[in-house]
């Protein structure tokens, strides 16, 4: 029975189209054209149109010529640029090993139980929804040498006699610009982290606690370790984040004073828009790919290998 | 080696008593089960045990030391969990050593130790595999090998088999029994399983609602259940309970509902006279239960309706209709019997049990 009626069924035969469909590979490229296209269009064009332009002699009103890496053996020249550099790092490492410790210690309070909890938690994300110029402005009247909150404190607390000129001064504005950001990259981190460690069994704890681990100890060999992949993927969009930072510094300091606090973003935005330099800032903007690049594949690389443990 | 002793314990949680004034000694070597519906307070009291929960009142000894202020570490306790616990990121070998390692053991101490648990537990070719890459019934063991490497004064099991499946944890059951055997460890067990607790236990606490119902050796509890909740919770298929009313038929006590007029045993009487026309619960075990033959007088047998037969190969249950109630009833496994069927059974009058209908304590 079973063999007539398939031998009965071969008439109608599925069209070219149809079977090219049935083919994975055929099924594949069409369902991924609609996000090859998006990201053609809106990241990979894009991409190539700022190399073509680091490497032209553009600015504003003229379209300029092909100058192959004249831009850069310029910025390699640059001081500005080394300070640049220099900054970007500096603040993408302080800020980071900062709110990486804010944050995991909030983490680890938020997640013991207490009266108020949920409002206490929903608190802690404040910095983080408050768009960043609002706050930074508020950040920039608390640091001002005249009217602030903070030199008024600690002159009435009788720890300075003199102003001080907090933005004024190139350290000193460089930590402040990092205490800002601080402050608002740790909601990031301790709620990312608390919600890491609220997948960790508290059982585990109690076992540990059990065998004999003291709190610092079921911290290190139990906490950390099973924290750790949330912990990288974490500080992967942090860094990366911070490493491209620019409203926090462009509404605090200008990139001053003297040009002391720019980053590699504020310094581009600086010469390419500010100065209409658009080819030299699309190459101080280039400039910051390569540094990324590599501190994003290395961090995938170790997430990678963190997650097979 | 060490008792345990609780001494009117009792744990609230903000406005809810989850134990109430528990007493209990636990002796040195005994395998104590603790058994329960859930939300009775028996994990609950376990952990209290372990440590990893404060004691509202009361007091808790570990051998002669009262433990209720001494952290979980230093109680000399191990403790099997029912998730396991096991930690994810280490492996085997690193899960058994890591009590050892945070006692500052020396490593080849550390290392024998490992060893002759491995070899007690069948898993020395697992020792240097995940959690993850194990069955339910490896990471069992492994939880199993973590709390015996430490070699404690006391194991606390929190319901390590519930998450296994049926024949899994019958095995296991028995491995736990042997191992019991040949470490002699005190231990108290948990578990909502009364097969488990009649199994594994030299002795058994039932609790509910946070009170401890009775404490005795299984079989005690089985013959002799001290209330109406320990003698429908011990024993699968659970007993029959009918309301009765107590009365007196020719001067001698009787146990009267629709359908049923019972006399009651010599020792039974003598309890119930006092209480001749008072309601009473009567309790009867299905396997106190057969087809009424010529031996049996006739003030022991009732007329059944079966309405359904459940053949298990040893035995039959036959779940039948007398007057109003519903009576479970196991019979020989030869017998013929259909639903529908209209039966007289008969039971054993020795092993009738009878409960105050308001104190539901046993008469």
């Amino acid at each position: 029975m079973a063999v007539t009626a398939l031998g009965s069924t071969e008439v109608v035969r599925p069209s070219v189209r149809r079977r090219r469909l049935e083919d994975e590979r055929w099924l594949a490229l069409v369902l991924l054209m609609p996000t090859a296209i998006l990201l053609g269009l809106f990241i990979a064009y894009p991409f190539f149109e700022g190399v073509m332009l680091s490497l032209s002699s553009a600015r504003v009103g003229d379209p300029g010529e092909f100058v192959w890496f004249k831009n850069f053996v310029k910025l390699w020249h640059d001081s500005i640029f080394w300070t640049a550099v220099w900054n970007t790092f500096w603040y993408t490492a302080v800020t980071t090993v900062f709110k990486l410790g804010l944050g995991l210690w909030l983490a680890l309070l938020l997640n013991r139980h207490f009266r108020g909890k949920a409002i206490v938690r929903a608190f802690v994300l404040l910095p983080f929804i408050i768009p960043t110029v609002l706050s930074t402005f508020a950040w920039k009247w608390m640091f001002d040498p005249t009217f602030s909150v903070i030199n008024w404190s600690l002159f009435k607390l009788g720890l300075i006699s003199a102003r001080i000129n907090w933005l004024g001064d190139a350290d000193l504005a460089m930590t402040s610009i990092m205490i800002v950001n601080i402050w608002r990259g740790v909601p990031f981190f301790a709620i990312s982290l608390l919600a890491g460690l609220q997948t960790i069994s508290p059982e585990l704890n109690e076992a540990a606690a059990i065998d004999g681990a003291r709190p610092w100890n079921r911290f290190w060999y139990v906490t950390w370790p099973l924290l750790l992949p949330v912990t990288m993927v974490v500080m992967l969009f942090s860094v990366i984040q911070t490493f491209a930072d620019f409203q926090l510094v462009y509404v605090m300091t200008g990139g001053g004073p003297a040009n002391a606090t720019h980053l590699f973003a504020t310094y581009a935005y600086q010469i390419g828009i500010v100065s209409g330099l658009l080819s030299e800032g699309a190459a101080v903007s280039l400039a910051m790919f390569p540094f990324l690049f590599v501190i994003v594949v290395a961090q995938l690389l170790y997430i990678r290998r963190v997650e097979v443990r | 080696m060490a008792e345990v002793t609780l001494h009117k314990l009792n744990k609230k949680f903000d406005t809810t008593h989850v134990v109430k004034d528990v007493d209990l000694q636990i002796r040195d070597k005994e395998f104590m089960v603790f058994v329960g519906p859930s939300g009775c307070g028996k994990t609950t009291t376990l952990r209290m045990i372990a440590g990893l929960e404060a004691i509202t009142t009361g007091e808790i000894r570990i051998g002669n030391t009262v433990v209720n202020e001494v952290p979980p570490m230093d109680r000399d306790i191990a403790m099997v969990f029912q998730n396991y616990a096991l930690y994810p990121h280490m492996s085997v070998a690193s899960n058994m050593a890591f009590g050892l390692k945070m006692r500052k053991f020396e490593k080849s101490e550390i290392e024998q130790r490992i060893k002759r648990a491995a070899a007690i537990l069948g898993i020395e070719q697992l020792l240097h595999r995940k959690p993850r890459q194990l069955s339910g019934g490896q990471r069992q063991r492994v939880a199993l090998g973590r709390a015996i490497v430490r070699d404690p004064a006391v194991f606390l099991f929190d319901e390590p088999l519930s998450n296994l499946d049926a024949k899994l944890r019958v095995q296991m059951r028995v491995e736990l029994k042997k191992l019991h055997e040949r470490l002699a460890v005190t231990s108290v067990y948990v578990t909502h399983d009364q097969v488990e607790a009649m199994t594994l236990g030299d002795r058994v606490v039932v609790m509910k609602d946070g009170v401890v119902q009775q404490v005795g050796e299984p079989l005690e509890l089985y013959n002799t259940p001290a209330n109406r909740f320990v003698a429908g919770f011990i024993g699968s298929p659970a007993m029959n309970f009918a309301e009765v009313t107590l009365a007196e038929n020719g001067g001698h006590p009787v146990a009267e509902a629709p359908g049923l007029r019972i006399a009651l045993p010599d020792a039974l009487a003598a309890r119930a006279r006092a209480k001749v026309g008072r309601k009473a619960t009567l309790g009867i075990r299905p396997e106190d239960i057969h087809l009424a033959g010529a031996a049996d007088a006739a003030d022991h047998c009732f007329e059944a309706n079966v309405e359904v037969v459940e053949q298990l190969g040893s035995e039959i249950l036959l779940d039948t209709r007398v007057g109003p109630a519903t009576v479970v009833a196991s019979v020989d496994p030869m017998v013929k019997v259909r639903t529908h069927d209209k039966l007289k059974l008969a039971l054993n009058p020795a092993r009738l049990h009878l409960f105050d209908a308001e104190t539901e304590a046993a008469i």
